[in-house]
């Protein structure tokens, strides 16, 4: 049985060139180092930050990261648009 | 809440004054000291409280800290006032530069999601402090969390500039620059106790006004026994929720808050049932249940480990179980009321 994955987290090993900048940022050590390469260690602990791909030179990693609140969620849906964090109230210069 | 955020930076006791960078090249640097003074966490706690949200900020630019000179070390951080005290309040007897990006007070991790404490604005600063003509080194030592929105190969490639990434916490970097590394632990986000119990005022103040508007009503239909337990049903949810965030079984927020809503109205559906009103005391129930699911779902947002995707998936699961089984308990009470009023017994 495939089990379905839980984030949008897509590592391809292939393109990773082991510079090690994955398993720097991750919060959450989602990505240990391997054999001269990342390797993926916590998949499910996730949450979608997007530091990792933001600092792969080699692109062998993708995430859509986004905000994470509900409230944003709901707002988006009721008034369209991207998702945005409550904490951004200014209409600012 | 929208305050003008062209408010005069006022918040920090930064002394302006120029010092002459070694190169004679022109470089303006601020003064800051390591010092929190009582005024200092006095504003932390309005900043806590949300009493002017996005007023809380320093000026953006390069800081002296200590005495630094040429070779000391580069700290790289946000102009959200609670995000450059941690860090000048954690450097104690040290030397060091802060560079301080414009994003526009909002903390470290928030506007690098955002984008605003990013490469852009990283290379933009570096650039408009003269940066380069105060230190020798290429060294820049960025919070890790700051990784969200900063690429290391960019900014290298833009400015000749090698970004570090540091330790998560502004606790940690003296202990970071101490031994040229971060611990495992130094790169784990936590989310403990005190972390969870500071956000809870902004969670009750987003909660207050349609909490208050429940209380109202239910006042009115059940009278103060209703009132206090659409409170204690919101309470769940803002508070209750997040301190008991580890120890809730199960991973969905939505579960969890519907199970401590439930949780908080069994005193009052308890009283309800000894008078025989079921219509009331399962009232107490569902409207409980959906206000805390629902708070506890919002909470997502603050959390530091939630992903977007598990978000989504909830409130595609439960924004309809939710929305029932409030307007179920609504109708309840508006039985149980009107019987009450009418004078039947049940």
């Amino acid at each position: 049985m495939v089990t379905e994955a839980l984030n949008t987290l897509r590592y391809d090993a292939a393109h990773c060139i082991g510079c090690g900048m994955c398993w720097t940022v991750c919060p959450h050590a989602v990505f240990a180092e391997g054999d001269g390469v990342a390797s993926l260690a916590r998949a499910d602990a996730c949450m979608e930050c997007g530091a990792c791909r933001m600092n792969c030179p080699s692109g062998a990693i993708e995430v859509e990261s986004g905000v994470g609140c509900a409230a944003a969620m709901y707002a988006a849906a009721l008034k369209g648009g991207d998702p945005r964090c409550g904490c951004e109230t200014e209409s600012c210069c | 809440m929208s305050e003008s955020c062209c408010a005069p930076q006022r918040s920090e006791p930064a002394k302006c004054c120029s010092i002459e960078p070694a190169s004679g090249a022109s470089a303006h640097i601020l003064r800051t000291d390591s010092r929190l003074t009582l005024a200092n966490r006095l504003v932390h706690i309005k900043a806590r409280l949300g009493i002017n949200r996005s007023g809380h900020r320093v000026a953006p630019g390069l800081y002296a800290l200590g005495e630094p000179g040429r070779e000391s070390p580069v700290l790289v951080t946000a102009n959200y006032t609670l995000s450059f005290d941690a860090l000048r309040g954690s450097m104690e007897g040290g030397d060091a530069w802060l560079l301080v990006l414009d994003t526009k007070g909002v903390n470290v991790w928030c506007a690098a999601g955002k984008g605003t404490f990013g490469t852009n604005e990283l290379c933009a600063r570096i650039e408009l402090t003269g940066l380069a003509s105060v230190v020798d080194h290429r060294t820049l030592i960025v919070p890790q969390l700051g990784a969200v929105g900063v690429a290391a190969h960019a900014v290298a490639r833009r400015t000749g500039f090698t970004v570090e990434y540091g330790p998560v916490r502004a606790a940690d970097v003296k202990e970071y620059l101490r031994t040229g590394e971060a611990a495992a632990d130094m790169r784990r986000v936590t989310f403990g106790l005190w972390d969870r119990l500071v956000l809870i005022p902004m969670e009750a103040k987003a909660a207050a006004l349609p909490a208050l508007g429940l209380a109202l009503a239910m006042w009115a239909l059940l009278g103060p026994a209703g009132a206090m337990a659409a409170l204690a049903g919101v309470a769940a949810g803002t508070a209750l929720f997040p301190i008991a965030l580890p120890l809730l079984p199960g991973t969905q927020f939505a579960v969890q808050g519907a199970a401590l809503g439930a949780l908080s109205a069994t005193p009052f559906s308890a009283v309800a049932l000894t008078r025989g009103d079921w219509g009331e005391a399962a009232a107490y129930l569902l409207i409980n249940a959906a206000a805390a699911a629902f708070l506890a779902l919002n909470f997502t947002g603050s959390t530091t480990f939630t992903s977007p995707s598990a978000v989504k998936r909830e409130i595609a699961r439960y924004t309809r179980p939710m929305a029932v089984s409030f307007a179920l308990g609504l109708g309840l009470a508006v039985v149980s009321g009107v019987m009450r009023w009418s004078g039947a017994v049940w």
